[in-house]
């Protein structure tokens, strides 16, 4: 049972990681768009019309 | 010379007794065509005889207008033709794009109403001049729309950057004000068939975008800390079982107290200071139990932790605040939708004015025109309202005569005819010929701001019904803090060993949860549903109201019908076909914005299918009245009964009225100088679903009243159309309102329906309101329900809605009850072990949600 003593705080890490994978996405508008990539993932690659490349859909703020 | 255009292709469709063809009424038009080929673009039928085709992909594919195939070819022509693979929904049927809307498109150039909703960026400069826009999108059916959207304004010159929120429609646009004007970029989005509003997202929508982020940031926390603590506690609960070295037990008992921390700091905040709020304004609401026992469970349970024995109660505390908080987000989350489609609605005009610059004789140019804000306008200045235009504040006719259409301000649905020294109503719309009108009230003295000021007179006296949930719930709090009062003081003299821990178990098991969670729940599954049926409820009370409504109260224009009038019969009096006429009449209104003559142009268009070319020359306009013209060396007259009464001296004969069951109707009659050729029978369509909801609503003992400012004639002729019997017509604002106070008085639950801003005071005034997303923003911005599809009949679904959702509230909190009264005295009395609390009061959270997921099924 020893191994809980390594274990809790090897948890505990984990879930720090987790909490600031979490507010770093909230705060980069991740939740922002629920749909949207869904969709753009599927049309995006397919327009050879552009002349222009810089259009990421990314956050300008 | 359109004789022999005639001639051409729709004539083989016509069979041989054409004498008095009769078209338009409901269900018979074209029904003697064969099935038809759909639009490749937006899915309608083609017309016969039509022949316009766009390559997309390969494919000749047809056209059903030319404004649909000037759509697809643009869209073909900028390389997106990939639209038309991905889409997942016919397109919206395209519209012309008219130079006068292009006209009204260059006003969002000037600076003045630019600075309503544009963002300088300033920290790009140099050769650029950025400039940032958020727009409302029109006509997005599905997710290939967006990427349309996105693809072509991203290959604007200069425009920076495009992006749009699939979920709310809304593009944010960055452009280069020396490379491309904001008009040119919504007219570009206008020529591949949508339409684009810029809109002022103000720094409330920036709050609630930031209090949302909160919100997730918090449910997020509660949740991934919430299961370590879970883990740790389902840990203890079992060791406690089947036994657990005490060193462990103390481990667990110290890092859950860790990991509890920063959630309750956190997490948990939001009720404690809600709480307090409601302890200042001397309330009780459902905060106050929450957070005094989410407090004494965590107190209790650092207590015993420090000692190092008893009960620790960290796993109640994460799951109460993860469960609230959830419920609280998925709540605000339905009305954020609201309130951004009712924002949709708003700011779609912009209000702006032509202005005539008088000179310093005090005489004005129609040259020297200034574009400005209409709050900029003051008493006295001169403006010159276009047709089609609205006429921005209350003033006098110095020139010109016209119809106007005071609709929306009096129920009227024709035009009424103004000239000089008439005086009208800022919000009403110009339709015939352009005017000069002298300002003569601004602010709050107009006609506009006195009815605001009755809807808010309404609105204080609106009868409050208090939401039953919380009216159940203050009582149930009071009392459970009583009985928690009473099981202390008793356990603290009879064991005070354990009278901390059966006080907490009392208070966690009695579960607010299950409580706070009956109704948010039902509402936001509820709201979904309606969602779908175009229908925005902004409160719950709003759907537990309509559910109660006993009495349904409609408006007449706009409302049960569409609002705008159509050729309904057409009747020849000659040997010559109708179509024949209807297109001489219809060239004769060519120019014409007023409603009679558009739905002329449009019935020409839509029947015939070729538009002959006929040249009128001598046109002549007499306002109110009719036009004359000449054609091919024949005199034309088309106008209203009087009016070709003086001409040639006849009159419809009222057999033909009668046969035709049209005598009250607006009548217009095409004649030569000696006799009546044609005659047309023009009304304010019914919207087609309007019968059924009547008579739904009348299979569920509903009272039903028509209310209108229209005239006695015609709303008793829609009344008996749809079958309502109590009508009351020629109603002002106050008269509405005061005729539902009545009937409120009487103890009915009044559910009012329209769409003007006429209706607006009485919409405050009823218990619950439905405004029709078409309607005027005032309508809207006041109503508890807000019918975005414009389909009245989903009024009868939402109703059904509203009822299951009131049934599930009420299973909910009965079943909250239920479980309370069964717990809490097991609880008080000291046989509930923590683990048993904590069970029973998640159990009774999922089954309250459970049950309200059942709404989401149809």
């Amino acid at each position: 049972m020893e191994a809980l003593y390594l274990l809790i705080p090897l948890a505990l890490l984990l879930v720090a990681i987790i909490v600031w994978i979490f507010l770093w996405a909230v705060k980069s508008d991740q939740f922002d768009d629920l749909e949207g990539p869904a969709h753009r993932i599927i049309m995006e690659d397919d327009d050879k019309v552009k002349e222009k490349t810089d259009n990421e859909p990314s956050d300008h703020k | 010379m359109f004789l022999i255009q005639l001639e051409h292709p729709l004539h083989r469709f016509r069979t041989s007794s054409h004498k008095i063809c009769l078209f338009y009424e409901k269900n018979c038009t074209m029904t003697h065509n064969p099935p038809l080929t759909p639009c490749f673009h937006c899915g309608l039928s083609v017309p016969e005889g039509l022949d316009i085709q766009v390559n997309i992909n390969g494919n000749n594919e047809a056209m059903c207008c030319y404004g649909c195939q000037a759509v697809a070819q643009s869209i073909i022509n900028s390389g997106m033709g990939d639209f038309y693979k991905f889409r997942t929904m016919r397109s919206q049927k395209a519209r012309e794009v008219v130079p006068e809307f292009l006209q009204q498109l260059k006003a969002y150039d000037n600076p003045q109403v630019q600075k309503q909703f544009i963002s300088e960026k300033s920290e790009l400069t140099g050769d650029e001049q950025v400039r940032e826009v958020s727009l409302i999108l029109e006509g997005i059916v599905c997710a290939a729309c967006i990427w349309l959207n996105e693809q072509h304004l991203n290959a604007l010159p200069g425009v920076i950057s495009a992006n749009i929120n699939y979920s709310n429609n809304r593009a944010r646009v960055r452009w280069d004000n020396n490379r491309i004007s904001l008009s040119e970029i919504l007219e570009s989005i206008t020529r591949i068939g949508y339409l684009a509003h810029p809109y002022n997202p103000d720094r409330q929508q920036a709050v609630i975008e930031k209090e949302k982020k909160q919100q997730l940031r918090r449910i997020g926390i509660a949740a991934v800390l919430g299961m370590q603590i879970m883990i740790l506690a389902v840990a203890l609960y079992t060791g406690g079982w089947w036994g657990m070295e005490e060193p462990f037990r103390q481990l667990f008992r110290w890092v859950s107290l860790g990991v509890t921390v920063p959630l309750l700091l956190f997490a948990s905040s939001p009720f404690f200071s809600a709480a307090l709020r409601d302890l200042k304004n001397k309330r009780v609401g459902m905060d106050v139990p929450v957070a005094l026992g989410i407090g004494i469970a965590f107190s209790a349970s650092v207590l015993h932790t420090f000692q190092g024995s008893g009960e620790i109660y960290f796993d109640s505390v994460a799951m109460f605040t993860f469960f609230l908080l959830s419920a609280r987000y998925f709540e605000s989350g339905a009305r954020k939708r609201t309130a951004e489609a009712t924002e949709a609605l708003l700011n779609l005009q912009p209000a702006i004015a032509t202005k005539l610059i008088v000179d310093s004789d005090g005489g004005y140019d129609h040259q020297k025109q200034l574009n400005l804000s209409v709050a900029e306008l003051a008493i006295g200045d001169y403006v010159l309202v276009r047709p089609g235009e609205h006429i921005p504040v209350d003033g006098t006719i110095i020139e010109g005569t016209s119809g106007i259409n005071e609709s929306l301000l009096t129920g009227e649905s024709l035009p009424v005819i103004k000239t000089v020294n008439d005086s009208v109503i800022g919000g009403s719309t110009n339709t015939e010929s352009p005017l000069v009108v002298k300002i003569d009230k601004i602010g709050d003295d107009t006609v506009l701001a006195s009815i605001q000021r009755l809807l808010e007179e309404a609105q204080n006296r609106k009868p409050t019904i208090a939401k039953m949930a919380d009216r159940l719930a203050s009582k149930f709090v009071a009392i459970i803090l009583l009985l928690a009062g009473g099981v202390a003081v008793y356990w603290y003299q009879t064991d005070p060993a354990h009278w901390v821990a059966i006080t907490v178990a009392t208070l966690v098991v009695t579960c607010p949860c299950a409580l706070s969670l009956a109704t948010p729940a039902a509402f936001t599954a509820a709201s979904g549903q309606l969602a779908k049926l175009g229908l925005l409820p902004t409160s719950a009370t709003a759907l537990e109201t309509l559910s109660r409504a006993t009495d349904f109260v409609f408006d007449k224009t706009g409302t049960l019908t569409q609002g705008n009038i159509r050729l309904v019969k057409a009747v020849s009096l000659t040997d010559d076909d109708i179509e024949h006429h209807l297109h001489i009449a219809a060239a004769l209104e060519a120019g014409s914005e007023h409603p009679v003559a558009r739905s002329l142009i449009q019935a020409a268009g839509e029947t015939t299918q070729v538009r002959p070319s006929i040249k009128v020359s001598q046109l002549d306009n007499k306002a109110g009245a009719g036009v004359h013209g000449v054609i091919e060396g024949t005199q034309w007259y088309l106008g209203n009964v009087n009016y070709i009464h003086q001409i040639c001296a006849q009159s419809i004969s009222s057999t033909l009225l009668a046969e035709h069951q049209i005598s009250a109707m607006t009548l217009v009659a095409l004649a030569t100088e000696t006799k009546i050729v044609a005659v047309f029978a023009f009304d304010d369509e019914l919207r087609e679903e309007a019968s059924a909801l009547i008579r739904k609503l009348k299979q569920q003992n509903k009272t039903i009243t028509l209310m209108t400012g229209d005239n006695e004639a015609s709303a008793r002729r829609i009344a008996s159309q749809v079958g309502i019997d109590n009508v009351y017509a020629n109603m002002k604002p106050a008269d509405k309102l005061a005729r539902v106070q009545s009937m409120q008085q009487r103890g009915a639950i009044v559910a009012m329906t329209g769409d003007g801003i006429n209706d607006a005071p009485v919409l405050a005034g009823a218990d619950v309101s439905i405004a029709m997303g078409s309607g005027t923003q005032l309508a809207a911005a006041h109503a508890d329900l807000i019918l975005l599809s414009n389909h009245v009949e989903h009024l009868y679904a939402g109703y059904l809605i509203s009822r299951r959702t009131l049934k599930i509230i009420r299973q909910n909190l009965s079943w909250a009850f239920g479980y309370n009264l069964l717990a809490i005295p097991a609880a008080a009395t000291g046989h509930v072990d923590p683990w048993m609390a904590a069970i029973g009061m998640s159990a009774s959270s999922l089954l309250v949600v459970l049950n309200a997921l059942r709404l989401t099924r149809s």
